[in-house]
């Protein structure tokens, strides 16, 4: 045991020592392999990336896997009391199946003075959890927090273009508009959140259900609260089972007189675990797999070379009782020390060139304050690993090479 | 017991052309611990093959090779690649030394082989090795920088680090000059001698061969022992027993001994 820890100590150091003794060669044969590992993570980290903004975009729009819709509409004409016979059900569901993310989605337009004129603005009506089901990004001030429903003047989070509408006003000192169309309610802007903007958009805003129905007209709440969804972020592997449930107990609460669906955003339709970016992730691996293997190449190259130049070293080694087991692991472990060091400076130059601007640009679409996206720690992994295979591969042609060195013919001649 | 036993060695090769060239005929030779011993021949005459064998870099053809009483023709490669690191030191014309490391890390190298203390305590016998060789002030230069003479004796210090039981000169003054050759001889003596270890020098140099106990002479593969010693270490005796050889010839304080000996028949070689 004593000989095998120093067996390996001794190997390594050997490694080391070689890699400072060459280090020219060393170094060039290691351009290329830095240069390969680069390419190799950059475009990893771009399927990744691009990936999950697919992903995330897909969400945004449909839920995170899995969302469950729930709908019930009376058989006869909206009236109040409906909705919260469905609300009260919804609720007693919700509590007994443990859901902890749920939010009611609706949407409403209201009138409200801006300093132009009035105008309508599109609301959409929903809970607090929405913003992490549905991955909203926030460009500015922040998300509702728990408990906003009950403040005074309502809030409200309004889209990029609504807020340039207002004249960009500073959040922290909590701007406010009123809308005539909500009963002159005064509401306070807290924050702005990411998303498409067009040409001719109108102004967007979300509100709390809860902050709507305190100040809207009782016609416009039957009017929004009759086209509202009921959605739940629930497991995947139960949401067959939970989605059938629930439409049996609310079918059940509720009785005749309503018809109660509950769609399942998992199945048919878009499946967010489809992956859409797969053609463009085996591209990108491959091309990288190439440039690889060129480097792999023109490490061998030098590496061959190197072993015949330096026969009369390793027969030195052999003569002071280096095994050829050992032999062969050092002259391998040698490229494997070195490839992993350009492997590391190769990921670290993958991770500096994803953090330029124009780069990650692609896929922020350009927005401001979102930054760059965090670097997929899985690219940075395979560069490693894979610099680490091809060292251990190129190493293995001059390690067989340095076995069969004859000792003494080496050290005589 | 000797340490080194060779019976009835034999070596051939196969040449490409599928025939059988022998180079080393019959050879038998024992060697002792602490005992010096010299082998004389010309170049082609199996000098290499030999110390081949004698280092256990090679197996004989037939014959058999007894180290401290095992027979390493049946030891597997990596025991005799540990067996030659624990007991064998070498000593090359060339000097051979690891270019781009210092002195130190040269000493360094047969220890890196080692296990146990010896292994992690490797920098300070190293260290201590060099110091013996009076280079304990060259620790860090390079090989390049250093003269002939100082590289032989890293080189011994190198040998000698793992205290081997058996060191191999091949040539070891080839590449020096006469003055030089017999300081690094004179060394070399005195801390085999101090370590107990046995020398066995392959040489063509006579003056070198005549500070050895016992002489032999290799010729087309044939080695014969030679009694004859050169007029002027004779005072050296002929046949000193094993472990008994005084640390310093006396004959040869200062390389004055019979660099031409008109006795001595190997000195043509």
């Amino acid at each position: 045991m004593n000989g095998f820890f120093a067996g390996i100590v001794g190997a390594f150091s050997d490694a080391a020592q070689e890699v400072r003794v060459h280090r020219g060669r060393v170094l060039l044969s290691l351009v290329g392999v830095a240069a390969a590992v680069t390419a190799l993570t950059v475009s990893m980290a771009f399927a990744d990336i691009a990936e999950r903004t697919v992903v995330e975009q897909m969400e945004t729009y449909t839920g995170r896997p899995t969302t469950l819709d729930l709908t019930a509409s009376p058989t006869d004409e909206p009236r109040i009391d409906h909705v919260e016979r469905l609300e009260s059900a919804w609720f007693d569901v919700m509590k007994r199946s443990d859901i902890t993310h749920a939010t009611r989605d609706s949407n409403a337009s209201a009138r409200m003075r801006f300093s132009d004129g009035a105008q309508d603005v599109q609301l959409q009506l929903v809970d607090q959890p929405y913003a992490v089901m549905r991955h909203l990004r926030m460009l500015e001030g922040t998300w509702f927090a728990p408990g906003d429903s009950e403040r005074l003047a309502p809030a409200l989070v309004v889209s990029r273009n609504m807020y340039e509408m207002l004249g960009s006003p500073d959040l922290r000192t909590h701007p406010t508009i009123v809308s005539p169309g909500l009963g002159n309610a005064r509401l306070v802007i807290i924050g702005v959140y990411d998303g498409p903007i067009y040409e001719g958009m109108p102004p967007e805003a979300k509100i709390l259900t809860a902050s709507f129905r305190q100040v809207a007209p009782e016609k416009d709440v039957l009017t929004a609260a009759s086209g509202t969804r009921y959605q739940m972020w629930v497991p995947q592997d139960i949401g067959d089972e939970l989605g059938k449930r629930i439409k049996q107990s609310i079918a059940g609460a509720l009785g005749d007189g309503f018809l109660v669906e509950v769609y399942n955003n998992n199945q048919g339709g878009m499946d967010p675990s489809q992956d859409p970016t797969v053609i463009f992730r085996l591209l990108s691996l491959g091309i990288g797999a190439i440039i690889l293997t060129l480097g792999a190449l023109g490490l061998v190259n030098i590496a061959i070379v190197s072993v015949r130049q330096r026969v009369r070293e390793i027969g030195v080694r052999r003569s002071f009782g280096a095994s050829t087991g050992r032999v062969f692991f050092s002259v391998m472990m040698e490229s494997v020390v070195a490839t992993v060091v350009a492997g590391f400076v190769g990921v670290m130059i993958a991770i500096l060139i994803m953090r330029i601007p124009a780069v990650y640009g692609i896929f922020t679409g350009g927005a401001v304050g979102t930054g760059a996206p965090a670097f997929p720690v899985g690219a940075a992994v395979t560069g490693m690993v894979a610099a680490t295979i091809v060292g251990a591969l190129a190493g293995l042609i001059p390690a067989i090479i340095a076995t069969r060195v004859k000792v003494i013919d080496a050290l005589r001649y | 017991m000797s340490l080194l036993h060779l019976e009835r060695v034999t070596r051939a090769v196969r040449l490409p052309d599928d025939t059988i060239l022998p180079i080393l005929h019959d050879v038998s030779l024992s060697v002792s611990s602490g005992e010096r011993v010299s082998i004389v021949g010309r170049s082609g005459s199996g000098k290499s093959t030999l110390l081949n064998i004698l280092g256990l870099l090679d197996n004989p053809t037939t014959g058999t090779l007894h180290f401290d009483g095992q027979d390493v023709s049946r030891l597997s490669q990596r025991r005799r690649d540990r067996l030659r690191g624990n007991n064998v030191g070498f000593v090359f014309q060339q000097f051979n030394l690891l270019e781009g490391r210092t002195a130190l890390e040269n000493v360094l190298m047969p220890l890196m082989y080692s296990h146990g203390r010896e292994f992690w305590r490797r920098t300070r016998i190293a260290t201590e090795m060099l110091e013996r060789v009076g280079l304990g002030h060259r620790l860090a230069s390079l090989p390049g920088s250093l003269s002939g003479g100082e590289q032989q004796r890293v080189a011994i210090a190198r040998a000698l680090v793992r205290r081997p039981r058996l060191i191999l000169a091949d040539e070891p003054t080839g590449a020096l000059d006469l003055e030089t050759g017999n300081s690094v001889m004179a060394l070399m003596d005195e801390i085999v001698h101090e370590d107990g270890a046995a020398l066995v020098t392959i040489t063509h140099d006579s003056a070198i061969a005549a500070r050895s106990d016992r002489h032999f002479r290799l010729d087309h593969g044939v080695l014969t022992s030679e009694t004859l010693v050169p007029v002027a270490a004779a005072s050296a005796l002929p046949a000193a027993p094993a472990g008994t050889a005084a640390p310093l010839n006396p004959a040869t304080p200062a390389g004055t001994a019979a660099p031409l000996n008109p006795t001595t028949p190997e000195a043509t070689a």
